[in-house]
């Protein structure tokens, strides 16, 4: 009896994780097809997903794996790439967002300057720089 | 009208330096004359209100042909109307907040696309003294070397203002970075009173920390070979307004720098 619960358990686990990775995988398909994602920021969510659906199905590759990584509890292993996976996208994210306030700075101080050039120019100086009447 | 005290105030700034007045033109000793360098103080300033202006005139009053260049780092005050009102200084409207790196970078740039020989960091609130530009810019003009810190720390006048006990704790702190990581003594790594030579401000142009930059740029100037010396002088107590550096800023900041002089010192440009 105990056994037969035990067993039912990991199996809805398993039908569980294959849906997730599926949704995820569907999920993240979509948002390509729709420009909400670009595509070289989502091969980090489509390879987890692929690896994670892989384990799901198949039992003794994941069995082995936590053998390999000396987890007793296989579905385990699962959790261990879930928080994995989501380690290498954040760090994708940091080196994103450091790039990106890069270039946000320089293009801030191009702009700057460019504006500062149209201001002196000689047609704009004169109507810029003239002394307020009173 | 609002800058009476300026004799060339009739005479607008222009961009491309096309009227390039100088007080006295130095004579060699054949009595030719020489070829000023052109020099430029960049004044990074954010939310500075009531004290630009006097910053601005205070550099004018000291030497006429020293241009000014205000970086107003998108500041949410009359920064920007006050400034644009001073007559023959240019002023920089950032559109987004950089930061003092990003605003004084900015000026490094304008340097550049504008041909100067020299350029001059001078804080927008009013601690920088006019008085005391000649003591940081005669190294780096007579070429003894190509970047000079004014420093509070070197000689022992206690008239002079020498900030807060916890600041002098981290200025400690970095000195002993900077003996660590390029052997030179820096007495005073937060002082953003500096003066650069054409090579430096190319470099710094291209590479120049957006927060925080003082100590992180020494390193990093240190690292690539570009020599630096400090002198002595005075510096005031900022007039109004609030440091950028309060409450548990302090703790970020340590650790920001450290980790930025560090990393400054073992990247390779």
């Amino acid at each position: 009896m105990n056994s037969f619960l035990s067993t039912m358990s990991n199996h809805r686990l398993t039908i569980l994780s294959i849906f997730g990775s599926l949704l995820v995988l569907v999920f993240i398909l979509r948002l390509i097809k729709h420009k909400k994602i670009k595509e070289e920021y989502s091969l980090l969510w489509i390879g987890f997903s692929i690896i994670f659906l892989i384990l799901s199905l198949f039992r003794p590759l994941l069995e082995s794996l936590a053998n390999v990584l000396g987890i007793y509890y296989a579905p385990s292993a699962l959790l261990l790439i879930f928080v994995l996976a989501q380690f290498f996208i954040l760090v994708q994210f940091s080196i994103v967002i450091s790039k990106l306030s890069n270039n946000n700075k320089n293009l801030t101080q191009e702009i700057a300057l460019l504006k500062a050039k149209i201001n002196n120019s000689p047609i704009n100086r004169e109507n810029f720089r003239r002394p307020e009447q009173e | 009208m609002g800058s009476p005290v300026l004799v060339s105030a009739s005479t607008p700034p222009t961009i491309d330096h096309e009227i390039i007045h100088f007080d006295v033109n130095p004579v060699t000793q054949d009595g030719l004359l020489l070829e000023m360098p052109k020099i430029i103080i960049v004044i990074p300033a954010f939310n500075e209100q009531d004290n630009i202006k006097n910053v601005i005139l205070s550099i004018k009053n000291f030497r006429r042909s020293l241009d000014c260049v205000v970086i107003n780092d998108a500041s949410t005050d009359n920064t920007q109307q006050i400034a644009s009102s001073v007559e023959n200084a240019y002023v920089i409207e950032l559109p987004n907040n950089l930061g003092i790196g990003g605003a004084v970078q900015t000026g490094f740039k304008f340097a550049i696309e504008n041909d100067y020989d020299f350029a001059v960091q001078f804080d927008g609130d009013g601690q920088h003294l006019a008085g005391e530009l000649d003591k940081i810019l005669s190294p780096v003009i007579d070429g003894t070397c190509d970047v000079c810190i004014g420093s509070r720390f070197i000689d022992n006048n206690t008239d002079n203002f020498r900030s807060t006990a916890t600041r002098r704790f981290g200025i400690l702190f970095f000195q002993q970075m900077n003996k660590l990581l390029i052997k030179q003594n820096i007495s005073d790594s937060t002082s953003g009173f500096r003066a650069y030579n054409k090579k430096a401000i190319h470099f710094l142009s291209k590479h120049y920390p957006t927060d925080y930059p003082e100590p992180e740029s020494i390193i990093l100037l240190g690292k690539n070979n570009f020599t630096i010396k400090e002198v002595p002088v005075l510096m005031q107590e900022r007039q109004n307004g609030q440091s950028s550096i309060s409450g548990l800023k302090p703790i970020y900041y340590m650790l920001k720098v450290s980790l930025a002089m560090w990393m400054a010192h073992i990247r390779k440009y």
